[in-house]
């Protein structure tokens, strides 16, 4: 199978341009039951500034690829760069780049939420003083402040989520990391959390983002990779993935009366270039595009026109699961 | 007439998807923060200006390492009444056990020739058996103090992944383990003086004479860091599952004959053993401590006992620091 890869053309050299980027990026595990090809052949290039999203089911091979470029998952196979710097060979400058919450609560157990982020900061070489002021700060604004002498061990999972967003922050990484932030949390927290995330992309914080919630992606990202089976199986924003994909949207008007015979093959729309096809079906009349740029209104007026009166109106989007549909030909599995 | 733009197609759906254009992300302030509390949600200008406001970071290994160890501290000073404890424990049983209980109901204990050339000396038992007894604090701690952590560190959650991601290479971090189990081991060994110096029968005091404080303090900091190198070893290549084991297979072996209770040069009676035991780092680590603090009862060469203490702490310091990385590293 052809690698399909994320990678924008003539941007130069990798190493230089992207905030993070990667060439081939493959990893198999060798276990005594068959070697594993967990990322096979994965390219990116994510600039600066960008809220990137890799989509895909559990297994698919996105928390390996992170780990990969955070290294500490040792490639088989491929070359990654992050800030600059590759992920095999520089790995101290990576780490002093990036900022990373993994999926699972690494938090350090035997010490206070205060202490977790005190340590970090000093891990980073901020001095005891300057680093217990950036604890006091990071506290505040993620809502922590009256759990700041609780041992990490004694938050809920949504508290330890932002704790660990928190965490790492610490030290104004170029890159944040995220593996499913979001996995395992309440509706609710998961709001806070995409919250704190879209404020950080306003001010200009390049975040890779794992996610298995489809939601979650069309919702913070402004490019997003669909990845499966250790592949990306297509890249872009999410327009550029859903017209990709072959995907339409479809605009629906539901009238008062029976849709007259003939008035979706009289109303002209077919002709329109992005309309693919225009159905009446009993009450309502359907358009399926792939530029439904206005369609809306004038689907009201036809209707209006012939003397029908509106009852509701749909402008359905075609979805990253209808994309996913196509690309794989299979229903998401999350 | 109701307008509504959601992505499932038909005209009234019980729910409205989000999409990049129309999601809406409800502000959580706003909604009571249901299950979370208003109170403790984030505020989006403080983390705004976490950004702008960021002291610049300028991390070297030195400061790096020096917060890991200072974390260490943290974490041992809150479990310092268990630590505490675990440390002064064994030395306290022995010494009340060999040096107190045995000598008061006049047991007839014999420590065979070297005993007996004890007796003629006038050397009580308890002298034979503080350096034996440092020895094992210095195994069981130090082993104790770099394996235990590993098994949360590399359970399932591997909150290792922490202080791997901290600005130093992974090796660093693991001789920053070490270091750290090393110190607990100095320590728990240091134990052992008051211990016996206290806990004894009458007359049966410790005759411990510090003939050479340099060749002592060379024998109690590299048998302490070499058994916290074996124990990060061997908490690296064993299943996280089974650490126990060590304790029974190394730990248990390895003290038993450790020329704990005995010098090595007692063992001449059963020579096979005596060669046997050659194997065991802890025979080096006693009979150093022997030539240090009771060189009246002799003593292995200290040739052999410098080579084996500072080689094995090389070569086991290496051996740990690859098998740690390849734990951490994937």
């Amino acid at each position: 199978m052809t690698t399909i890869t994320a990678r924008s053309a003539g941007q130069g050299s990798p190493a230089a341009s992207a905030a993070i980027a990667t060439e081939d990026l493959r990893k198999t595990y060798k276990s005594s039951r068959g070697d594993v090809e967990a990322v096979r052949g994965i390219g990116l290039d994510i600039p600066q500034g960008e809220f990137f999203g890799l989509l895909g089911p559990n297994g698919a091979g996105k928390s390996t690829t992170i780990g990969m470029l955070t290294t500490l998952v040792a490639p088989t196979g491929g070359r990654a760069w992050v800030a600059g710097h590759d992920v095999t060979r520089d790995t101290v400058a990576v780490k002093r780049r990036i900022g990373v919450v993994t999926q699972n609560n690494t938090l350090d157990m035997q010490l206070t939420v205060a202490e977790n982020l005190e340590y970090r900061s000093r891990f980073f070489g901020l001095p005891k003083a300057v680093a217990a002021r950036r604890a006091a700060q990071l506290i505040e604004a993620f809502g922590l402040g009256d759990r700041k002498n609780a041992m990490a061990d004694q938050l809920s999972g949504g508290q330890a989520r932002r704790l660990m967003i928190a965490r790492a922050l610490v030290h104004q990484p170029d890159v944040l990391f995220l593996d499913e932030p979001t996995a395992g949390l309440d509706p609710q927290t998961r709001v806070n959390l995409w919250e704190i995330l879209r404020v950080l992309h306003s001010r200009g914080q390049t975040i890779l983002l794992t996610t298995h919630y489809m939601e979650e992606a069309e919702a913070l990202c402004d490019r997003i990779a669909v990845v499966d089976h250790g592949r990306v199986l297509a890249e872009g924003t999410l327009d550029q993935l859903l017209a990709d994909s072959g995907a339409q949207t479809v605009v629906t008007v539901r009238f008062e009366e029976q849709v007259p015979d003939g008035l979706d093959e009289e109303s002209g729309l077919a002709g329109r270039p992005g309309v693919g096809r225009v159905e009446a079906d009993g009450d309502q009349l359907r358009v399926f595009a792939s530029d439904s740029e206005g369609l809306l209104g004038d689907l009201i007026g036809l209707g209006t026109k012939c003397g029908l009166h509106v009852r509701d109106a749909v402008q359905a989007k075609p979805s990253l699961e209808t994309a996913f549909l196509a690309l794989t030909g299979r229903e998401y599995r999350e | 007439m109701a307008v509504n733009l959601r992505g499932d197609g038909s005209p009234t759906p019980p729910t409205a998807r989000p999409t990049a254009k129309t999601a809406v992300i409800p502000d959580a302030r706003a909604n009571g923060a249901a299950g979370t509390g208003a109170a403790d949600a984030p505020v989006p200008e403080a983390v705004a200006a976490l950004i702008t406001d960021a002291p610049v970071p300028h991390p070297t290994l030195l400061k790096t390492f020096g917060a890991m160890m200072a974390r260490e501290f943290r974490v041992l000073g809150r479990n310092a009444p268990s630590t505490f404890i675990r440390a002064v424990m064994q030395p306290l049983l022995f010494a009340f056990v060999f040096a107190y209980v045995l000598p008061k109901i006049g047991s007839g204990f014999s420590t065979g020739s070297a005993g007996a050339g004890a007796n003629a000396t006038g050397v009580s038992f308890a002298t034979i058996l503080v350096p034996g007894l440092m020895g094992s604090m210095f195994l069981m701690q130090g082993m104790f103090g770099t394996t235990m952590p590993l098994v949360m560190e590399f359970s399932w959650q591997r909150t290792i992944e922490d202080r791997a991601l901290a600005p130093v290479p992974i090796r660093v971090l693991a001789v920053q383990k070490i270091t750290a189990g090393a110190i607990q081991a100095f320590i728990g060994a240091a134990i052992v003086f008051p211990v016996v110096y206290w806990v004894h029968a009458p007359g049966q005091g410790p005759h411990v004479h510090v003939s050479n404080w340099f060749l002592l303090l060379v024998v109690m900091v590299f048998a302490s860091t070499l058994t916290a190198a074996m124990g990060l070893w061997l908490g690296t290549v064993v299943d996280p599952r089974k650490i126990q084991m060590i304790f029974a297979v190394v730990l248990l072996p390895a003290t038993m004959l450790g020329c704990v209770y005995y010098p090595w040069s007692a063992l001449h009676v059963i020579r096979w053993l005596q060669i046997l035991v050659l194997i065991n780092p802890m025979v080096y680590m006693t009979e150093g401590l022997r030539a240090a603090l009771t060189p009246q009862l002799g003593h292995m060469a200290l040739w052999a006992i410098l080579l084996v203490l500072v080689g094995g702490t090389f070569v086991f310091g290496a051996l740990a620091a690859r098998t740690f990385r390849n734990r951490v590293v994937n």
